[in-house]
Parts: structure tokens; C-alpha cells; sequence
């Protein structure tokens, strides 16, 4: 079952705490990131339902949110996310190259997940990070100033943590 | 050296923190706004210094908050738009991530100036390491009453909060924003009622960008008479422009507006020229939405006149041979890149991003994309150049925020100036694949026109 740790439904209750009463709705987005990073890296139903619960809004509500927000992930994520930008500015830098590269490397495809679940390979559109180009988000940071030696330091590094 | 203002005290070691900050003369803004000024002074020199929305659009600041509404016994709010979304666009991460501080006492002056006792920052989610910054110096000012209740003894309250999105270009719209903040898709609001009238939660609410609401600060610790002194005409004060493409130094300058597009990009102290030896191909000087020049029409008006980084300069010729200063991300090409390419990647950008409420915008950026990707990969037909210009006009000013018009932009821009690009793709399908059409005659001087 979907539930938070004491810890986290007091920074719920602390996130609520910044709207005017009533206003509890406003606190969905800040709460979905704290549900996809407990509960493994994307939301399910379930999660979604009981995000619904604690805000006291309709479980469409969060779906409707959900959908529509880029960083929400609808179905499970390998351990690791690669998310390598695409946009113009990473494209004149050579983003291309690293995405290819990163699929040669992991053998997969952008979208798929490697057969250990180690994984995921997403590519997105313009992070702000045009001048370190070309770049990734890596959890809560960002890779910048990408080549394939440093995509190589970046697996290992994942792999090294995973052990 | 042109002067600073928001980045004067940037290399300061420790500047992140209350302390450093503190002893260089921050906060010293803020204690004269509350104590000597008040609201009515500081509105009159923030309308006197002339400053213009940072965050593209170029509103005058001092306007936008005089329009604010003022009903008995409702809240208003301040809300500070962090989301940053413009490809090409990396200036307001350097402030907040370098000199929270400085965005925090704007925000100070700026919700006293408005009468408002909460403020949210709006920030990009993917910017995530972010919050715990800002968390930490608004904890840090608070510790030293800036916040919190009776600031200074002034009877005036605020209370600062952080709010991430989660990826969505369009809530850097203000009304899309506001959904946002309420919980809701980012979907823009039909206007009127504007957000000064009826904004989060139905209530009066300013959303300024973090650049223009950091200006603040040094409005009115140097006075508006000060601020005007830099600059050109409209332009006045400072710009952060975040430079990126093919250039030897990309990064984040504050510039006085007042300096040549040629020298920004060559001389050492900004960009530093043209990385490995390469010619300037084309620019796109403001963010991706504003139209890309080429080499021969960015450096030099069509009139012949030196183009200066200013919002009048750059958008000197209006679309025909103009472009616009925009946020300020700066998107510098070499003779190597494919304007085809690039524009295709920024109508796919679009396309992702469309929230999908107006059919102009929702159906006509996806065609683009498919139409520019057949171009692009010698699929393309002579007359989808045509049928492009055909969508990206019905497009324009049909839908009910600007992103319909920022995605047209471009591609109008690109077929504007770079029409035999598209035209050798669809000739040379096979070619096309192999290489890049290259320099071409873009940086060709243009024939002086004749005094008239």
C-alpha cells in the first residue's frame, strides 16, 4: 500500500501551510514530485489516488495534472534516468552525437530502460543550460559539457552506486 | 568595462550567504525603501528608471504594478516568474543559484511597493538543486528580520515561498503560471480580467521575472536618475544576456545597453568570437521564439547602421530584416550549422510544449514539425516551403496566449532569410543528408541603400 513516511507527511502538512486556507489544491505539484521520488520514480494510480486523498480534491484532478506535466513519470523508470537534451542550442553543440552514443552504450533505444532496470534513456526538450551544452538531467542535477568520456564516467559512476 | 549592476559584487567569495551579502552593502536597498521611502516613492522611481520586463516581453515594470488593483480586505501577491523556459535562456539560474539574495531583497521591496504580504517563486522544476538554495538565504534573511512579521519595525509582514513546476514551458505564461500555481494544468487564461485584477486565487497579483524584480535592488539603491544614465533610449540600465551556440565563451554577461551586437560577439570581454576559427553564420539574439538573422542582416541594420545590443536596435527593420533583444538568450551559429535542422528542432520544442487548448497552436505546431522533419531528411516537397509560411500565418495571433506566435516566429524568420537553404534540401535530398548547406552568401555585405 501507497503511504508516506511520518517525515514526509509532515512536510506535506508544511507545503499546505503556504496557501491561504482552502487553497490546498495549490500544494499538488510540490506534493507529486515528494510522491514520484518515494514511491520509485514515476507515479502510478495507486499514488496518484492517495495524493488525491490527502489533498481532499477528486482523484481526475491529479490525473489531469499529471498528464500534462513533462518531469511526471506515468510508468516505471529505470534506477537511473538519463534525460538528454535536444533542443536547438544542445543541437548546435552536438547533443546528437551523445544521444547516439548513450544508445550504442546501454543498448537501448530513447524511451526504453536497460534489462537490468538500471537504465532509462528520455530525451527533452531545453533545461536552460544552453551555454554548458550538450547536457543532461541526472536526478536532482544536471551533467553539463557532455562527451562520450564523460557519459562512460556518469555509467560507471551510476553502476558504482547501485552496487 | 561596461558598469554592473546585478553582477557588481557576482565574484565576491561566500556571496551565496546572508553575511557576505550583507557586508557588501546588501539589504541597504531594502532598509531605505521601508524606512525612507515607502511604497508611493519607491513606485515613482522604479516608473522614472525605465526598466523593462526581463523576462522577454519588455513591459515597462513601473506600469504593470500601478495597474494593480487595490479592493478593501483582499490580499494581493507578488509572484516571481523563475521559469526560464526559453531555449537559449540561462540568466535567471546564475542569479538565483549565485546571488539568492539579491532576488530575495527585490522581492522585499517589490511586495512592500505592492502591499503584498505573501510572495511565490515560480521556479522550473528541472532547476531542482535551486529551492534549497533560495530556501536557505529566504531561512537566512528571515533569521535576520527581513521577513517575516513587523520587517523593520514598518508594521509591514511578508512571507516568501518556493514553489517547483514540473516541466512545462507554457506556465513561464503569467496566467499559466497562476493555474500552475493553483494545482491546475498550465493553461492560459482568456484576458481580461488581467492578473493585476483578478489573479492567484482571484486575487491581485503582479508576476514579474526574477531579472527585473533583482533590478529593483539597485534602482533604488542608486536612484532611477542613475539607472537611465546607462543604457540607450528605451533601454535603459543593465541586460543579463546568456550567451550559447558556437562561441568561444558561452556564458551569462550583464551588459550596459549600449554596446554594438559585433562587439558582443567578438571582443574577449563577452563571447569572445566564433569557436575554432569558424564564420558567424546566423543569430538568434533573444530566445527562440524572436526571428533568426543572418550574419549580414545581425551586425549591420538593412539601413546600413551598426546594430547595438538594444530593444530598439535589434528590432530596428520590424520582422522583415529585425529581430527583438527578447529574454536576452543569445543563440550564436557558425558556418557549419543547418538552419533547417534548427528551426525543426524548435518547432518540435513547440510542439511539445503547446498546451493544447487552441487548435491553431495545437494542430498547427505538430504539422510543422512533421512538414519541416520531411525537409530535413530529403523527404520535402518544393511547395511545403509554401505550405509552412501558409500554417505559421494562421497561426499568428490566433490563439489566446502568445506561444502560437513564438512558434510561428521562427519558422517565418527562417524561410525569410534562409529560403534557399529549404529550397537546396528539397533539391538535394541525398546531399542534404551528407553535409550542410553551409555559409552561403548570409554573411555577404548587403548593397548600401542609397540616401534618400
Amino acid at each position: 500500500m501507497v503511504q508516506f513516511s511520518e517525515e514526509k507527511l509532515n512536510k506535506v502538512k508544511e507545503i499546505i501551510a503556504r496557501y491561504p486556507e482552502g487553497k490546498q489544491k495549490s500544494a499538488l505539484i510540490p506534493v507529486l514530485h515528494l510522491a514520484q521520488e518515494s514511491f520509485g520514480g514515476w507515479l502510478s494510480a495507486e499514488t496518484m489516488d492517495y495524493v488525491a486523498s490527502l489533498l481532499q480534491i477528486k482523484p481526475i484532478e491529479v490525473y489531469e495534472v499529471a498528464t500534462f506535466y513533462s518531469m511526471f513519470n506515468l510508468k516505471p523508470v529505470g534506477k537511473y534516468l538519463f534525460e538528454v537534451c535536444q533542443t536547438g542550442p544542445c543541437m548546435v553543440s552536438g547533443s546528437d552525437n551523445i544521444i547516439d552514443y548513450i544508445k550504442s552504450k546501454l543498448g537501448i533505444d530513447v524511451g526504453e530502460t536497460t534489462a537490468d532496470g538500471m537504465f532509462t534513456l528520455k530525451t527533452v526538450e531545453c533545461l536552460g543550460a544552453c551555454g554548458y551544452a550538450p547536457m543532461m538531467q541526472l536526478g536532482k542535477h544536471y551533467r553539463e559539457h557532455l562527451t562520450p568520456a564523460k557519459v562512460d564516467e556518469i555509467i560507471a559512476e551510476c553502476r558504482a552506486k547501485a552496487n | 568595462m561596461g558598469r554592473k549592476l546585478l553582477l557588481e559584487n557576482a565574484h565576491i567569495e561566500g556571496i551565496r550567504y546572508y553575511d557576505t551579502y550583507r557586508k557588501n552593502g546588501g539589504y541597504a536597498a531594502a532598509e531605505k525603501a521601508l524606512k525612507s521611502m515607502g511604497p508611493e516613492a519607491v513606485l515613482e522611481e522604479v516608473k522614472k528608471s525605465g526598466l523593462r520586463g526581463r523576462g522577454g516581453a519588455g513591459f515597462p515594470t513601473g506600469m504593470k504594478w500601478s495597474f494593480i488593483a487595490k479592493p478593501e480586505g483582499v490580499p494581493r501577491y507578488l509572484v516571481c516568474n523563475a521559469d526560464e523556459s526559453e531555449p537559449g535562456t540561462f540568466k535567471d539560474r546564475y542569479l538565483m543559484e549565485f546571488i539568492p539574495h539579491l532576488l530575495i531583497e527585490g522581492l522585499l521591496i517589490s511586495s512592500f511597493t505592492l502591499g503584498a504580504n505573501a510572495c511565490y517563486i515560480y521556479i522550473r522544476g528541472e532547476y531542482a538543486w535551486i529551492p534549497d538554495i533560495l530556501e536557505q538565504a529566504i531561512q537566512e534573511a528571515k533569521n535576520n528580520g527581513w521577513l517575516g512579521k513587523n520587517i523593520l519595525g514598518t508594521g509591514f509582514d511578508l512571507e516568501i515561498y518556493v514553489q517547483r513546476g514540473a516541466g512545462a514551458y507554457i506556465c513561464g505564461e503569467e496566467t499559466a503560471l497562476i493555474e500552475s500555481l493553483e494545482g491546475k494544468r498550465g493553461n492560459p487564461r482568456i484576458k481580461p480580467p488581467f492578473p493585476a485584477v483578478k489573479g492567484l486565487w482571484q486575487c491581485p497579483t503582479v508576476v514579474n521575472n526574477v531579472e527585473t524584480l533583482a533590478a529593483v535592488v539597485p534602482i533604488i539603491k542608486y536612484g532611477g536618475d542613475e539607472y537611465i544614465k546607462l543604457g540607450t533610449g528605451k533601454s535603459t540600465g543593465t541586460k543579463l544576456i546568456s550567451a550559447c551556440g558556437n562561441i568561444n565563451k558561452p556564458g551569462v554577461y550583464e551588459i550596459e545597453m549600449n554596446i554594438s551586437v559585433e562587439e558582443f560577439i567578438f571582443s574577449d570581454e563577452y563571447c569572445g568570437g566564433i569557436k575554432n576559427g569558424k564564420r558567424l553564420k546566423a543569430c538568434i539574439p533573444g530566445g527562440s521564439s524572436v526571428p533568426v538573422l543572418p550574419a549580414n542582416l545581425l551586425l549591420k541594420t538593412a539601413k546600413g547602421e551598426t546594430r547595438m545590443m538594444t530593444y530598439e536596435s535589434l528590432a530596428d527593420g520590424g520582422f522583415a530584416t529585425g529581430s527583438m533583444l527578447g529574454s536576452g538568450g543569445f543563440i550564436v551559429m557558425d558556418e557549419d550549422q543547418c538552419i533547417v535542422k534548427n528551426t525543426l528542432t524548435f518547432a518540435r520544442f513547440y510542439h511539445h510544449e503547446s498546451c493544447g487548448q487552441c487548435s491553431p497552436c495545437r494542430e498547427g505546431t505538430g504539422w510543422m514539425e512533421k512538414v519541416l522533419k520531411n525537409i530535413e531528411t530529403g523527404k520535402g516537397k518544393m511547395s511545403d516551403i509554401d505550405l509552412l509560411w501558409d500554417i505559421q500565418r494562421k497561426i499568428e495571433g490566433n490563439t489566446i496566449c502568445p506561444l502560437g506566435d513564438a512558434a510561428a516566429w521562427p519558422v517565418a524568420a527562417a524561410i525569410r532569410h534562409f529560403r534557399d537553404e529549404f529550397e537546396w534540401h528539397v533539391k538535394n535530398p541525398e546531399e542534404a543528408l551528407r553535409r550542410n548547406y553551409g555559409l552561403a552568401h548570409y554573411a555577404d555585405p548587403l548593397p548600401v541603400p542609397a540616401a534618400v
